[in-house]
This record gives C-alpha cells, sequence and structure tokens, in this order.
C-alpha cells in the first residue's frame, strides 16, 4: 500500500517493482469493490431517514393519491405546524431534556465520588461494596421493572421526575467502574502526597482527580443522557399522563392520533429523531471516541 | 441502551490491596464519598431485584399494595408449565438468532471496508452510526410507514421487480423477519464503531510485510485480520446476544406482540402480565426465569473472554 516502506524493505528493488504493480493492480479493483459496496449499504441505511423526511414535507392528500412518489410539486411544512400546535411536543421535549440531564448528571457526581472511594481511600467493607457493585452490573434493569413499579407506586411517585432520575443514576453502575478505571489510571503518589501534606480526601478527589478526568466525564456523561433520552419501557410504565410523558413515550401515542396522516406521523418520527442526530453531527468524534474506548476497555 | 450494552464488559480488577494500615479518618471519608451512591444503588436496584425475588414466592397483585397471599413455587410452577411462556422465551431466542449474525457479519465487513478507504471514512460511520442515537419509537413509526402493505416503500421497491411482498408486520411468518430487519438497520452503527476501533488497533506494517511477501488481500484479511480481531469480535457477539435478548421497544411499538402472539418476547410477557393483567407475583417470577436467560448468556462470555485472556 505505502510504496515508499515496501522499497525500504526490500533490497532487490526490481523483483518487487514488479510485484508490486501486479499487487497495486489487484488492490485497485478491490478497493473498487470496497467502495461500492459501502455506497450501496450507505444507500440503503440512508434511505428510511431521507424518506420518512420526504414524506413528512408532503401534503396528505397527495400522499393518499401517490405514496411513493419521492418528488412533490407542493413541498409544505404543515404537518410540521400541526405536530407543533397542536401536540404536547414541546412539553415531551422539555421533559426528556430535564430528565436525561439530571440523571448524567446526577450520576458523573454520585459515580465518581463512588469511583474514587474505591480507587484511592481504604474503608471497612470495601472490598464487598466493590463486589456488591460489580454484580448489579449482571442485573437487567429490563427484570426490575415489576418490584420498581410498586415500589414507586407505593410512595406515589410515579408521574414524576424523580421515578426517572433516581434509578438512572445508578443503574447500570458501569459510570462508577468507568471512574474507577480511569483514577486508578492517574499516579497514587499524587493522592498520596497531597494526602500528607493534610489535603482532605474530598478535596483531592474534586481538586486534583476530577479535573483530570474529563474523558472520562464526558463518555458517562453522552452515555446516560443518550440512553435516558432514549429509554423506553420504563419512562412507559412510569409517566402515563400526557404532560409528564417523555419524547419516545409520547411519539409512541401519535400514530393513534394521527391514524393515516401520513405526514404528520412521519413529522412527529422526524422531530423525535432530530435533537439526538444534531447533537451527534455536532459531536460526532468525541461521541464515536466514547463508544470505542468504553466498549473496548 | 448503550450503556447497558457496554456494561459487562469492564474489566473487574478486584485487587484492592490493603497495604496501609486503615485510619478511622479514612475510613470515614471512604464511606462519605460512596454514601450517595450506595443508598441510591441498595434502593433503587439491589432492594428492588430482592423485592422482585420475594414477590415471584407471592400471589402479588399490582392493584393492592404489599406482597399478598404465599404462592410457595407456584407461580415458578405455572410459567415452566406454560405454553406461552415458553413460546416468548423462544421468541426472544428467535429474535437473538435472526440479529446477532447480520449484526456481527455486516458491521465486520463494512467496518473492513471502510478502514481500507483513505477518505472519507467520517462519511460512513456517521452514515452507519446516526440511526443509533434516535430513539425506538421514531424508528418503530418510520419502519411501520415503509412496511405498510400496499403503498410501503419496501413492498412497492419488491413488485416492481416482480416479487410478491409479504405482508411484514402482519403476516406471522414475517412479522419477527420484520422486526428484525429494522433492528439490523437500527443498531449496526454500535458494532461498526467497535470493529472500526478494533481495526485501528492493528499495527500497519504487518499488512506491509504480508504484501511484500506477495499475500493477497485475502490472504491478508484471513491470516491477520480476522485473527487479530477476534477479542473484538469475542466482545461484540456477547454485548450483540445480550442486547438482542432485551428486546421490547421494537415488538411492543411495531407489532404489540402479534399478529396472534407471534412476536410477543419475554419482555413483553411480563408486560402483559404484570401491567395488563396485574398479576406482578407470577411476572415477577417470568422476569426471574428470563434474568436466568441473560445470566447464561453473559456467563458463557465470561468463560469464553477467560480462556482467551490466558491464551493471550
Amino acid at each position: 500500500m505505502t510504496a515508499t516502506t515496501v522499497s525500504q524493505r526490500v533490497p532487490a528493488r526490481q523483483a518487487t517493482t514488479r510485484g508490486r504493480r501486479q499487487v497495486d493492480w489487484r488492490t485497485r479493483y478491490f478497493n473498487w469493490f470496497c467502495v461500492s459496496v459501502l455506497l450501496v449499504f450507505a444507500a440503503i441505511w440512508v434511505i428510511p431517514l431521507i424518506w420518512a423526511a420526504d414524506t413528512s414535507l408532503k401534503p396528505d392528500g397527495e400522499i393518499a393519491v401517490n405514496p411513493t412518489t419521492w418528488w412533490s410539486s407542493h413541498f409544505t411544512f404543515a404537518a410540521y405546524r400541526t405536530v407543533l400546535g397542536v401536540g404536547n411536543i414541546q412539553t415531551w421535549y422539555l421533559n426528556s431534556f430535564v430528565i436525561s440531564l439530571l440523571a448524567a448528571t446526577l450520576s458523573i457526581i454520585v459515580c465518581s465520588m463512588a469511583g474514587f472511594a474505591l480507587a484511592r481511600t481504604r474503608f471497612r467493607w470495601q472490598r464487598a461494596l466493590f463486589a456488591l457493585t460489580a454484580v448489579g452490573l449482571l442485573i437487567p434493569s429490563q427484570v426490575l421493572i415489576v418490584p420498581l413499579f410498586k415500589e414507586f407506586n407505593a410512595v406515589h411517585l410515579l408521574n414524576t421526575y424523580w421515578v426517572q432520575v433516581l434509578p438512572a443514576i445508578v443503574t447500570p453502575p458501569i459510570a462508577v467502574f468507568i471512574f474507577y478505571t480511569f483514577f486508578n489510571g492517574i499516579p497514587n503518589e499524587l493522592a498520596e502526597s497531597a494526602h500528607m501534606d493534610g489535603a482532605g480526601w474530598f478535596h483531592i478527589y474534586r481538586k486534583i482527580y476530577m479535573p483530570l478526568t474529563r474523558p472520562a466525564i464526558s463518555a458517562v456523561f453522552i452515555f446516560t443522557f443518550v440512553w435516558k433520552w432514549n429509554d423506553f419501557l420504563w419512562p412507559l410504565l412510569t409517566m402515563t399522563n400526557p404532560r409528564t410523558m417523555t419524547l419516545p413515550v409520547g411519539l409512541s401515542q401519535v400514530s393513534s392520533d394521527y391514524g393515516i396522516q401520513y405526514a404528520e406521523i412521519m413529522a412527529s418520527a422526524v422531530l423525535g429523531a432530530l435533537p439526538l442526530l444534531v447533537v451527534f453531527l455536532l459531536f460526532q468524534r468525541r461521541i464515536v471516541e466514547g463508544v470505542s474506548t468504553t466498549g473496548l476497555k | 441502551m448503550a450503556i447497558q450494552t457496554i456494561a459487562l464488559d469492564t474489566p473487574v480488577p478486584v485487587r484492592i490491596t490493603d497495604d496501609r494500615t486503615r485510619r478511622p479518618a479514612d475510613n470515614r471519608a471512604g464511606w462519605g464519598m460512596a454514601a450517595p451512591f450506595v443508598v441510591i444503588y441498595v434502593i433503587f436496584l439491589i432492594g428492588p431485584t430482592l423485592y422482585g425475588l420475594v414477590m415471584s414466592f407471592f400471589n402479588s397483585s399490582l392493584q393492592r399494595n404489599g406482597l399478598g397471599s404465599a404462592a410457595g413455587l407456584g407461580n415458578y410452577a405455572e410459567a415452566i408449565t406454560s405454553a406461552d411462556f415458553w413460546s416468548a422465551m423462544w421468541h426472544t431466542v428467535l429474535f437473538t438468532l435472526m440479529t446477532t449474525p447480520p449484526l456481527v457479519v455486516v458491521a465486520l465487513l463494512l467496518a473492513i471496508f471502510t478502514d481500507r478507504l483513505r477518505r472519507g471514512r467520517w462519511f460512513y460511520r456517521l452514515v452507519f452510526f446516526a440511526p443509533y442515537v434516535i430513539p425506538s419509537a421514531s424508528v418503530a413509526l418510520v419502519f411501520t410507514w415503509l412496511y405498510t402493505p400496499g403503498i410501503g416503500l419496501y413492498g412497492t421497491w419488491l413488485e416492481d421487480i416482480g416479487l410478491t411482498a409479504p405482508n411484514w408486520l402482519a403476516d406471522p411468518d414475517w412479522a419477527m423477519a420484520s422486526v428484525a430487519l429494522a433492528t439490523v438497520w437500527w443498531t449496526l452503527g454500535f458494532n461498526f464503531v467497535l470493529y472500526l476501533a478494533g481495526l485501528q488497533e492493528i499495527p500497519r506494517d504487518l499488512y506491509e510485510a504480508a504484501s511484500v511477501d506477495g499475500a493477497s488481500q485475502f490472504t491478508q484479511l484471513r491470516r491477520i485480520t480476522l485473527p487479530l480481531l477476534r477479542r473484538t469480535t469475542v466482545l461484540i457477539v456477547a454485548l450483540q446476544i445480550i442486547a438482542s435478548l432485551k428486546i421490547f421497544d421494537q415488538v411492543y411499538l411495531m407489532t404489540a406482540g402479534g399478529p396472534n402472539f407471534a412476536t410477543r418476547v419475554s419482555l413483553m410477557y411480563v408486560y402483559d402480565y404484570g401491567f395488563t393483567d396485574f398479576r406482578t407475583g407470577y411476572a415477577a417470577a417470568a422476569s426471574m426465569l428470563y434474568m436466568l436467560l441473560i445470566l447464561a448468556a453473559s456467563l458463557g462470555w465470561f468463560i469464553l473472554s477467560r480462556r482467551q485472556r490466558r491464551e493471550a
């Protein structure tokens, strides 16, 4: 592939030049093949999104007559006006935003402190706490829906932000381990010497360790935020009032609201997809890095 | 979803050395900082898990507080002898079997191809990963529209090339496959990104050395790329199986478990019994059995990756 290194390594130049030319020729065909396969798959992948956006911009009457044409002579934002004007979608946006923000922020604060305690301080029952936290990784949150629902029902907290935020801080407790691993990667001497100088552990955590933990903080923030924003089953069970619904739960009701008004339905779908798509476009690199580092480490 | 699928992979280095003597002040500081987590964790994760376990031995109901009358092993016996319960379990496994191979193989191929590009990688990463950040509700709305019999885009395409379009979500034989197809579209990007990261860790000079020795592209793929991606592949397969076993959203939104219960998966079953019939005791028992399925998958992965680590 990179010709310079090849020629440097191999003493017999002439022989390799011929060989390389042959390889290059085959490589080029193979590269063309790769690009065409990729383009086909890319097309398959973007079509649903483009088609949804396209449908949402057509008048309902036209969709009824000619459902599968891409072009319309009367592209219109009417469906968006209907969805934004009539429905509760603004409320759902706000609910989802507040819940995801609270969950992500609190998760960072609570889990980083626990991760620091486990990684850098010594306390009784430390191993037990570590093991108990690890057990939590194995418990799928989905099997908790029945008991957790009864718990919140008993204290009358259904249809509040609390029912969404509180379990999301610790479920699953992966953030503790992300911070734990990260803090362990920071030299222990830093904490030791500060402690010798008389700094309290909380001070060491806040002033020395947290500022060095930016990548872990942003990874945990992004994941908790995105996960909570898209969370469906738990909000579906606990946020039954249209005023308290999150965006995904609200969207699950719109197909019954709009029946066969496909433009309105697709406009709702697009509006539901848009916020995180925009965020993803803006922070593509960081999000992808977050996935690959936390996913692989 | 993302955070749940990655949850199991974090290495758990349980090596807390007690090389320093614990002082009471340190003890207080440690517990003080762990306290908020411990409290929330016990109330909202450990507590409910134990509560669910206890509840599964009682005739609990959603309509009254408390546990209700004792049922002994009655709930478990009922679930184990219920054909509906097993058919829901089978649908969960079937969905996993339908989604895991394409989500791993297609992601791998696309990642290998993308990794070869000199320019434009960001474009494919964008296109394949973007659906992953969309809420399941939006995905379901879009695919229900694409699948609409007679006027949906996919059916029309098939008819354009002379095939008879299936009735997608309304046909018991096709419903699960249709949900699986939408899921592949939705979640492939996650595996794709993990594979891309894995590919980037393979040293380039390995390929250069191989091509100097005259190894063809295919040989390089078979002898270098795939073996060096083994760890990544084990990880991705395991995460995918566990994620697929947790299927609920797409089924609930696109078919509601129908037609004729053909797509009712385990979580849907729990949902139906717990929140439609209000039989929370029975639903808790079904949840516990379902958790065993997921734990079995996690355990299998744990054993496999340990063996792999020992080999390495």
